[in-house]
């Protein structure tokens, strides 16, 4: 693609060269009706590209009416699993009164479409959901106005429905959408004037649809990264250091480079073979020689929480109210204990790749990214050029969870292209991905609480090192508490932690609500009370005894004090403005200390339902990932090197050992929608944990749960 | 050493001239630019590059251009026939069995294979039978019922005398 950007509206002299893109581009030439939607961070101190004088540049995303009738959305959001290719759809053919499939999403190229923040914390129903309704509104408005002009009547003798706007009891009356666009080119911005339709005449939103993706999936027509081809592209293998730590002391490239085409880039620390095809690319890898400096004895899976306790920072007090010292006065018994996680790996089923091509100046990279924007700007850095002689395209994205926002792949991509002056692929190995992946942190949790005799938590003092914020704040009615956050948690870590760390599914959410969830279990069995009644007595949030209801009633069978035995757990939390309650039934196998997750119940309020079919979808995903850092995934490592490099020591839950799952939406459809793709994996830790101390009596204060720990616990 | 390599491809002759040990999956998807078999752990530990050699699933990945010789290899490419979904296929997209969609050509593929060995599985066997084939999305519960729906889809066109 050239100087031409995407706000040249008509769109005919654009040149795009990745042909899925540009024949769905096509579709979109023309003129139209334009709404522009802002909502959210927008990009601070830049201005959008190209944008022309007539056009506002404070926006984040447009829809086009096109002359074939058809909306289009341009958003640089990405798809990668949770299903907003759908959801988002949904929501503008509701307010547009089209049928779903008259609707495209073009999203996540940098070109195409206005900057956007990225795709991660749950946010793009939550925030952008709204103002995209609200623009679609708004065209449906523009749609009628023009129809009142072409049908010779006032505006609210109009109704609009399948793609046509008609007078209302005379249905014959009719003028298209794709007629009222044709030849239109009008542009309006979204004032939120326009009244959005009413949930009670909805017939999209929250009718359950299918993946709007999912043909394209089961077929292999569906692109990503690593699958797009360019003529004379050639494919590279990074030399990557043995340990983090370890320096490059020397580095003998002559064998690789005797290779027949190959070529050997070194640029630094950035030393690679490129080759026609990744085998080569491999072999000439595994003859480059290199030594490497030994970084000093370090730490190690087992020493990391004793090194996070030790230099844990003081802390910022998140949250508090009354006086920690009157509420241990009125408590009956104290408990006080530290949880702690591992580190987990994102492990998304496609590693990092990216495909860069730089030619006369200007630069296409497609990436599998989260931040197709955040990209566009590192690497226009990186290569020293303007942001707008840069395009990133990220195609579909198998699996971002968090892991995708950093795009390292991408920038070797760019570098390794400008010196080649070919297009170059990085892909990442999977061993590559477990090494240079950012974690989820290890972090510590530490509580002392206490309970009164009537049952009723009197004060509550927790902290959380190493974790970050998200989901550290109670929501108990306790009178006397103090949350306090140490240390900086996902964003930063450098300090604290031996290697990167980064957001993942809910981060520190996951930490927190382990930590607050098997602590409130402790304090109800030290009263004798059953953790269901304990959560009620001590509830006041009408939202959280609403979902907690529900899934008693889903879950059926009754609490006991616990260890009661039968191996039930509850757990609760609230993320991404979602209300989340999880109960769960485990077998334990004693001999083995092996936890066997029989089933799982979530009951979930997350507002306005738009997808219940990918709501449901996202809530068993939760559950199912979060099998694996309750029970056995740990990244394990010595002294900068990562002991875990692929699926066979590193292990995620496999489809033999997935309970039985339901899921309750709550009705809440008065409420703006909330996050849909993180909030049931919260809980995930904390509700095994308590089944596990209600079969066997033993408390697993460290996740995962693995078979040794929990065998540990229970002598 | 470079020789002649035959086999049929989704139905199609080819014949390559290539390393025999060079690995079925990069010339998939180098040389022969299908993309659909994908590229997730090396080792044959993750199941998403799994194609169809014969009946069998196997892991491209770890499986040499040489020993496809002579064989029939399917992948998700040449699954749907006349622009016809395979049942599978269709049930994936029905049960909401996909999200990111990159396990998913190889569970397909999987799960086709376990359907010509069993057409009837139990919800158990179809467990045990794609237990090597790993979904970070968690999306396992509905691929089971997918595969189960398939073969009992599969199964009644059988009966009819129209089974594939």
């Amino acid at each position: 693609m050239k100087e031409e950007s995407f706000l040249a509206l008509d769109f005919h002299d654009l040149e795009v060269s990745f042909p899925v893109t540009r024949r769905d581009f096509l579709r979109f030439a023309g003129g139209g009706i334009f709404v522009f939607v802002s909502f959210g961070e927008l990009p601070f101190g830049q201005g959008q590209r190209g944008v022309g004088q007539e056009l506002p540049a404070d926006f984040n995303a447009f829809l086009r009416i096109g002359a074939d009738g058809r909306v289009a959305c341009f958003t640089g959001k990405i798809e990668m699993g949770q299903g907003i290719v759908t959801s988002l759809a949904q929501m503008l053919a509701e307010e547009l009164a089209l049928p779903l499939d008259s609707v495209d999403m073009v999203m996540g190229d940098t070109d195409l479409c206005p900057w956007d923040m990225g795709t991660f914390g749950s946010m793009s129903t939550r925030f952008f959901g709204p103002p995209l309704r609200q623009a679609a509104a708004e065209a449906r408005a523009v749609l009628i106005e023009l129809a009142a002009a072409a049908l010779a009547r006032a505006p609210q003798e109009l109704v609009a429905a399948a793609g046509a706007v008609h007078v209302a009891g005379a249905p014959e009356e009719r003028v298209t959408y794709a007629a009222l666009a044709a030849g239109q080119r009008i542009a309006r911005r979204v004032d939120g004037r326009v009244p959005l339709a009413a949930p009670s005449s909805f017939t999209v939103i929250g009718a359950p649809a299918l993946r709007a993706d999912a043909a394209a999936k089961v077929t292999g027509q569906a692109l990503y990264a690593a699958d797009i081809r360019l003529p004379g592209m050639l494919y590279a293998r990074l030399l990557r250091p043995p340990a983090h730590g370890a320096e490059l002391e020397a580095v003998d490239t002559a064998a690789a480079k005797a290779i027949s085409g190959v070529t050997v880039v070194e640029e630094g620390e950035l030393v690679a073979a490129l080759a026609p095809d990744p085998e080569t690319a491999e072999r000439a890898l595994e003859r480059i020689v290199a030594r490497w400096s030994t970084p000093a004895p370090g730490l190690t899976d087992a020493t990391i929480f004793a090194h996070l306790a030790e230099n844990a920072p003081p802390g910022e007090v998140a949250d508090e109210a009354g006086d920690l010292a009157a509420g241990a006065a009125l408590a009956a018994l104290t408990v006080e204990r530290r949880y702690e996680n591992a580190y987990v790996a994102h492990a998304a089923l496609e590693p990092h790749a990216a495909l860069a091509r730089v030619e006369d100046g200007a630069v296409t990279i497609w990436a599998s990214t989260q931040a197709p924007f955040r990209l566009r700007a590192e690497a226009a850095e990186v290569l020293g050029l303007a942001e707008e002689r840069v395009r990133v395209v990220a195609p579909f994205v198998g699996g971002g969870f968090g892991g995708k926002t950093h795009n390292s792949q991408a920038i070797e991509a760019v570098r390794l292209a400008r010196v080649a002056g070919r297009p170059v692929q990085v892909a990442w190995t999977r061993e590559e991905e477990f090494f240079l992946d950012t974690f989820r942190p290890a972090a510590l949790v530490d509580i002392r609480a206490g309970v009164t005799a009537e049952g009723r938590i009197s004060f509550w003092d927790y902290s959380v090192l190493g974790a970050g914020e998200r989901g550290s704040r109670q929501f108990y009615a306790i009178p006397h508490h103090r949350t306090l956050i140490r240390g900086e948690g996902w964003r930063g870590a450098s300090r604290l932690h031996p290697f990167a760390t980064g957001a993942w599914r809910a981060p520190a959410n996951n930490t927190n609500t382990f930590g607050r969830e098997s602590h409130i279990d402790e304090l109800a069995a030290a009263a004798r009370i059953d953790p269901l009644e304990f959560r009620r007595r001590n509830l006041e949030d009408a939202r959280m005894r609403r979902v907690l209801d529900a899934a008693a009633t889903a879950f059926g069978a009754p609490f006991a004090p616990a260890p009661s035995g039968r191996g039930f757990g509850i757990a609760c939390g609230i993320d991404a403005g979602t209300y989340v309650t999880l109960m769960a039934a485990v077998d334990v196998e004693r001999e083995t200390g092996e936890v066997r997750v029989r089933r799982v119940v979530c009951a979930q309020d997350m507002g306005l339902v738009i997808n219940p079919a990918g709501a449901r979808m996202q809530v068993e995903g939760c559950i199912t990932m979060g099998l694996g850092y309750a029970l056995s995934e740990e990244v394990r490592f010595a002294s900068g090197r990562i002991l875990d490099r692929n699926f066979d020591t590193y292990r995620l839950p496999r489809i033999s050992e997935v309970p039985a799952l339901e899921t309750v939406l709550i009705e809440a459809g008065d409420q703006p929608p909330q996050g849909g793709g993180e909030p049931a994996i919260v809980g995930m830790g904390a509700v095994i944990a308590n089944a596990v101390f209600d079969a066997t009596g033993a408390r697993l204060l460290r996740l995962p749960m693995t078979p040794e720990r929990v065998r540990a616990a229970m002598t | 050493m470079r020789k002649e390599i035959r086999f049929t491809l989704n139905e199609k002759a080819v014949t390559l001239e290539v390393e025999g040990d060079r690995r079925l999956l990069w010339v998939l998807r180098t040389d022969l630019g299908l993309t659909g078999a994908k590229y997730g752990c090396g080792e044959g530990r993750c199941g998403a590059c799994t194609v169809l050699v014969d009946d069998a699933a196997v892991r491209s990945c770890t499986y040499s251009i040489a020993r496809a010789a002579g064989r029939h290899v399917t992948t998700i490419e040449g699954l749907a026939t006349d622009g016809e979904l395979h049942p599978v296929q269709s049930a994936f997209v029905a049960e909401g069995a996909v999200q990111c969609g990159f396990c998913t050509p190889g569970l397909i593929l999987s799960a086709v294979s376990l359907l010509r060995r069993r057409p009837h599985p139990t919800e158990e066997e179809v467990r045990q039978g794609l237990d090597q084939n790993l979904c970070r999305c968690g999306a396992h519960l509905r691929i089971v019922r997918a595969v189960q729906a398939a073969g009992e889809e599969m199964a009644r066109h059988a009966e009819g005398g129209t089974g594939r």
